[in-house]
């Protein structure tokens, strides 16, 4: 398999007042196209923010990540605003949906900044919803929807445009435990034709169900392997 | 070259986005708030327009009452050190014969006395019920031709051919309308329609009958007694028909410069003063034109300020309650300028909407109701000046204004890190 994501020596630290707090330490690994990767550890252990660092929402203080052969670290910030346009997808964990958009509208933004033309755009993202089996409440506004559907546009909206790489932070977190069930069942669906994905999640239950595992702590790669080795330990 | 192409494909995507992002804020927005904003627009554009329009209105209806009423298009007076148009006959036979001429006046005036119940005086030592004026003589049907004077008679009626006897008083000089008490300027007290005046003029006195009372808010006619110019002719002897002023309209679209010239090159020049309105015009009413409509840009322009504050606290608190939606778009990589063009389009919204309401309400409404009942002032009946070219001026001023103040604040949030709006810290 193809790397996809090479992560090198990466070292991201905030300053709290006169001290400086190192969340990433030096850090290295690699993801592979196609991998189901999770990140998991306590609360505060600094998953989300290594989520913001591979997906370029956020700056490390050094070190390298390339992503699909691009050293994305050097990218400007317009740069890197193109390339999350067009190679990564993302779920937040509170769906993150533009409340007066309907669920097409918010699935077609993205596809309407790459400049598709608007019947094609708007193709792509009814056959993104029907993917995630939203074709019913194409034309409902997030208020209309539940929360698990929300989260299920927010999937089509990352979806829509074929990234590379979809990063979902804690995509679980505010679903019951049927619907975050179901929206990791799409998430499998995803990643059994081919899908990339990285997800931050701190319920073992949903990281046993991905292909790849690293629990990290301290600003260190505490454990990294196969789901089921990981979990269970 | 091909670079350039690119960005400004760029430009033209982030501005279709911005277009689909701010009409779907808008659609599905507030109305009330919007209603609201679009009102404040109104009132902002409303004020920038019609506090100066108002203002200059006033003077403008000075200015527009002195040359109905007084002056005309163009006006022959006396020279100076001089006390009448010499050749005043040939003259006026040259103004008649000029093509350009629609009508014209001439008017005799003199120094004159009027005064009034003399013969309710009981001792001689009693003080005269007495006032200075200036005396006019006039034809009747030339003058009403020029400066409809007859509308402006607001007691009695105006004199006919007939009228040897009679006369017009002008309101300034009857107490009941100045009210005024000075030793350098005396009214008439207790004189009506019907009345008897004895009016004195260069040592000749004679008894008229009060006709009607004038009150054009022009000083120059409501400080005069007016007559038949045939009467006053024969209480003053004159006998060569030598006028004091010529009142000249001229045909629609006559330039008076054009009218000024001809009469120079008569040599009507030699013998008489010819101005055209704006030469004749005072300066100070110029110059009060000139301050009343600077106050209303004064005025107008903090309008306009608040107008762009409110534009911008409007977009502003928008912008930042939204600024975890703002920070999502720009995650999944919307262009900041595509969001920042969304809000500059919602400002325009609200301008474009604010700015056609108040012109709807300005030309529909507003300047045809002021014309048709003017603001009564003391010293005009003020109109409403709205001039297209200066409105259009200003709706350009406003939408720009609106434009920057829906963008600043826009690209104040907008700048903001990315992660940091996501997290709303």
């Amino acid at each position: 398999m193809k790397e996809i994501i090479s992560v090198k020596n990466l070292t991201k630290s905030f300053k709290t007042g006169d001290s400086e707090l190192v969340v990433l330490n030096n850090m290295s690994f690699e993801i592979e196209e196609g991998d189901f990767f999770s990140i998991t550890g306590r609360s505060g252990s600094g998953k989300s923010t290594l989520l913001y660092q591979l997906g370029l929402l956020d700056h490390p203080n050094s070190g390298d990540i390339i992503i699909d052969d691009v050293n994305v670290t050097s990218l400007s910030k317009e740069g890197r605003t193109k390339f999350r346009l067009k190679k990564l997808g993302y779920v937040f964990q509170d769906y993150a949906l533009v409340p007066e958009l309907t669920a097409i509208e918010n699935t077609v933004i993205p596809l309407l900044m790459q400049g598709l033309p608007k019947i094609e755009a708007y193709a792509k993202a009814e056959w993104a919803l029907k993917k995630i089996g939203m074709e019913e409440r194409l034309h409902n506004l997030p208020n209309q929807l539940s929360g698990g559907e929300q989260q299920r546009v927010s999937i089509a909206r990352a979806i829509a445009h074929d990234p590379k790489i979809i990063f979902a932070d804690e995509p679980t977190a505010n679903l019951d435990t049927e619907t975050a069930d179901k929206v990791m069942k799409t998430f499998l669906e995803l990643n059994s034709q081919g899908q990339t994905i990285i997800m931050v999640t701190h319920e073992p239950e949903y990281a046993r169900l991905t292909k790849r595992v690293i629990k990290i702590g301290d600003g260190k790669i505490l454990t990294d392997g196969k789901s089921e080795d990981i979990i269970s330990i | 070259m091909q670079k350039q192409k690119t960005k400004f494909e760029d430009l033209l995507i982030s501005v279709k986005l911005g277009f689909f992002l701010a009409f779907r804020q808008i659609r599905r927005s507030n109305k009330t708030t919007t209603a609201l904003i679009i009102f404040i627009m109104t009132l902002t554009f409303l004020n920038l327009v019609v506090v100066r329009g108002v203002l200059v209105g006033l003077i403008q209806g000075v200015v527009d009452v002195q040359k109905e009423i007084y002056f005309g298009d163009l006006f022959i007076s006396v020279p100076n050190k001089k006390d009448f148009i010499e050749n005043s006959p040939n003259i006026i036979e040259i103004v008649k014969n000029l093509p350009w001429t629609e009508s014209y006046t001439a008017r005799y005036t003199y120094g004159g006395k009027i005064e009034g119940t003399y013969k309710e005086k009981v001792n001689y030592t009693d003080k005269a019920n007495e006032a200075g004026a200036t005396i006019a003589g006039i034809n009747p049907e030339m003058e009403d031709k020029v400066s409809h004077l007859s509308s402006k008679v607001v007691e009695g009626s105006y004199l006919t051919s007939d009228d040897a006897d009679s006369v017009l008083i002008g309101a300034y000089l009857l107490k009941k309308y100045l009210e005024i008490e000075s030793s350098a300027f005396q009214t008439l007290e207790n004189v009506d329609v019907g009345s008897k005046v004895r009016l004195t003029i260069k040592g000749n006195t004679k008894e008229f009958t009060v006709k009607g009372v004038l009150k054009t808010k022009v000083d120059e006619i409501d400080l005069r007694v007016v007559m038949l110019d045939s009467t006053l002719r024969n209480m003053i002897g004159r006998t060569d028909y030598n006028v004091n002023e010529i009142a000249i309209i001229t045909k629609p679209g006559t330039d008076p410069l054009v009218v000024k010239e001809a009469l120079l090159r008569s040599g009507v020049g030699t013998t008489a003063k010819v101005q055209t309105f704006d030469e004749g015009m005072p300066k100070f009413v110029k110059d009060m034109k000139n301050t009343f409509a600077l106050l209303g840009n004064i005025v107008g322009s903090i309008g306009l300020v608040v107008a762009s504050i409110t534009i911008f606290i409007v977009i502003f608190v928008n912008a930042i309650t939204r600024r975890k939606f703002i920070g999502i778009l720009k995650g999944i990589g919307i262009s900041s300028r595509a969001i920042e063009i969304a809000y500059v389009f919602q400002s325009l919204f609200y301008a474009t909407l604010g700015i056609g309401i108040g012109l709807l309400i300005l030309y529909g409404f507003l300047v045809p109701f002021v014309e048709a009942h003017p603001i009564k002032f003391p010293f005009s009946d003020g109109i409403l000046v709205a001039e297209v070219s200066a409105t259009a001026w200003r709706v350009v001023l406003l939408a720009l204004a609106t434009l920057i103040a829906g963008y600043v604040p826009a690209r104040i949030v907008v700048k903001k890190n990315t992660l940091d709006s996501i997290l709303g810290r």
